[in-house]
């Protein structure tokens, strides 16, 4: 049973009309286990995740979690299968007609039709405490947030409905240090130790290096290098060196035009 | 052939863009039927289409009911104007002007906010979230708009009859010094159930379409505000044209030859 890998890809490619984004990628992701994948702007790290979430369907190729196949499904099916997820969104994505907490309890109710609102309210403050939010936080609108207050609400959104497996796009981006930290502690406190498996994407090494016990990474459709977080630093792979030390000098020639 | 290539170009894009309207509103009328369906958002939109409208269609409906007393009057006056009057303003009102200038009114409001609304969340990626969060965004943000459409614009369809009317009445009693009571019976006279029920029809139809391009619009708005902008232009220009298209169709089913 614990032999099925929690995530499944094989030989998924997806393009844009002539722009080939992905071209096939291959990665199991064992249960509790947390990936991250790295890599430069625009290489497709996001569409990866949504074709996993069924927001993008992939061209060719399988996505299997648990061991089911969850391609082209239906949408009774599909919102079956999402409420094993939980993803935080590269730009937040909180319902911005939405108060905070109903953003953190939009799961909740939406998988249980018959949660009372003050259940729900109180969960969705549990789960904004998880994430270091108080109580007065819960009634204000996202718009009035800040930044790294609405990551964490996005953070606290995706774990609410106790997922099975999070995505996590880019956690950390625009952050300063110090609550890039914080962060990166709440999903090593709420994600990895509680044996969820994650997907997570970023740029920042130091965050990939703290909440990833793998790492890949995306270069040019493919996932040039997989290996252990700890090798991340040691590799000979020029490519992963040349991102890990963030050198302008390299393999990988940055696309300044397209 | 340059010419013809740019032509070929245009009908291509505009058969695409049917087809996917279609596949569009075919997914959406078939998530209409199939459960969860959110009774709350429906009540929401009833109220945003419905209630906030109320004021734009009756000024609308009041002042096309006086002008059209005012302008028949001048063409009239000669003949028998009291009875002619009251038969020109409800027929043309329950007929045409009440249904197409509320249709016309409604897509202006609530066409744009629409896609203004559906495309935030589109380029956001809020609509994205609700997949994830085991939402179905049709059957949360379209189906609720769809329904209030369809039912709410024959109801300010009703009120602006009974509004316009009402406009009627004023100028031809109180400034064209018609005898009330007089104007009241031939008004009833002139009432065919056939009018007022094609007009309801039609703005049933209205609804339908505003809603539809409303949503579609937004739904398929991409990059930015700008894509969030033209959406809205979109939606308004095409439910526009639609509604009059349609509009056209209905009457002749009802009343040509
Ligand atoms: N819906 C879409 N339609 C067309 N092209 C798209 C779409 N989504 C993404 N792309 C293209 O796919 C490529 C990869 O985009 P993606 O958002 O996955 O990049 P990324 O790796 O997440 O970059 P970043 O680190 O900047 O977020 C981009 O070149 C983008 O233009
Ligand atoms: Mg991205």
């Amino acid at each position: 049973m614990t032999d099925v890998p929690k995530i499944s890809l094989r030989g998924v490619a997806k393009a844009f009309g002539e722009k080939q984004v992905l071209s096939g990628i291959d990665l199991d992701i064992a249960a509790g286990e947390s990936v991250v994948v790295i890599g430069g702007s625009g290489t497709g790290k996001s569409v990866l995740i949504k074709c996993i979430l069924g927001i993008l369907e992939a061209d060719t190729g399988t996505i299997a979690v648990d061991g089911q196949n969850v391609m082209h499904l239906e949408s009774n099916a599909r919102d079956a299968t999402n409420a094993k997820f939980g993803m935080l969104f590269q730009g937040g994505a909180l319902f911005d007609s939405l108060p905070v907490w109903e953003n953190v309890a939009f799961g909740l109710r939406a998988r249980d039709r018959h949660l009372s609102r003050d259940t729900a309210r109180a969960q969705a403050i549990e789960t904004l405490a998880k994430v270091g939010l108080d109580e007065q936080v819960a009634d204000l609108a996202p718009s009035e947030l800040s930044g790294g207050m609405q990551k964490r609400v996005g953070l606290a959104r995706a774990i609410a409905g106790r997922p099975e497996i999070v995505f996590f796009d880019e956690p950390t981006t625009g952050l300063d240090p110090i609550m890039s930290d914080v962060i990166n502690d709440l999903i090593v406190s709420t994600v990895k130790k509680k044996g969820i498996t994650a997907l997570s994407i970023t740029h920042d090494m130091q965050s990939a290096r703290k909440i990833g016990d793998r790492i890949a990474m995306l270069y040019e459709g493919k996932l040039i290098w997989v290996g252990p977080a700890a090798d991340v630093d040691s590799t000979e792979n020029p490519y992963v060196q040349q991102f890990v030390h963030g050198r302008a000098e390299g393999p990988i020639k940055m696309q300044v035009r397209r | 052939m340059n010419l013809l290539a740019l032509i070929g170009r245009v009908v291509l894009d505009f058969l695409a863009h049917l087809g996917r309207l279609t596949i569009f509103a075919g997914t959406a009328i078939s998530h209409c039927f199939r459960p969860p369906i959110y009774g709350r958002l429906i009540v929401k939109q009833f109220i945003d289409i419905g209630f906030y409208s109320l004021p734009v269609v009756g000024l609308t409906a009041i002042f096309s009911g006086m002008v059209l007393a005012l302008q028949s009057y001048t063409g009239f006056a000669r003949f028998s104007a009291e009875s002619a009057i009251a038969n020109v303003v409800v027929i043309s009102l329950t007929r045409e002007l009440g249904p197409v200038l509320a249709g016309l009114m409604v897509a202006g409001r609530i066409g744009a906010s629409m896609a203004a609304e559906i495309g935030t969340m589109r380029v956001t990626e809020q609509i994205d979230a609700l997949t994830t969060l085991s939402t179905n965004p049709f059957k949360f943000l379209v189906v609720p708009r769809l329904i209030a459409g369809l039912l709410m614009l024959p109801v300010l369809v009703l009120i602006a009859d009974i509004i316009g009317v009402a406009g009627g009445y004023v100028v031809g009693v109180y400034k064209l010094g018609f005898n009330p009571a007089t104007y009241i019976n031939n008004t009833y006279d002139a009432m065919e159930a056939l009018d007022v029920i094609s007009g309801l029809v039609k703005a049933a139809a209205f609804g339908f379409i505003i809603a539809l391009m409303g949503c579609y619009n937004g739904y398929h708005s991409k990059g930015g505000a700008q894509g969030v902008g033209a959406a809205t232009t979109n939606a308004v220009v095409s439910s526009s044209i639609a509604i009059l298209i349609v509009n056209y169709v209905i009457t002749e089913m009802f009343f040509g030859t």
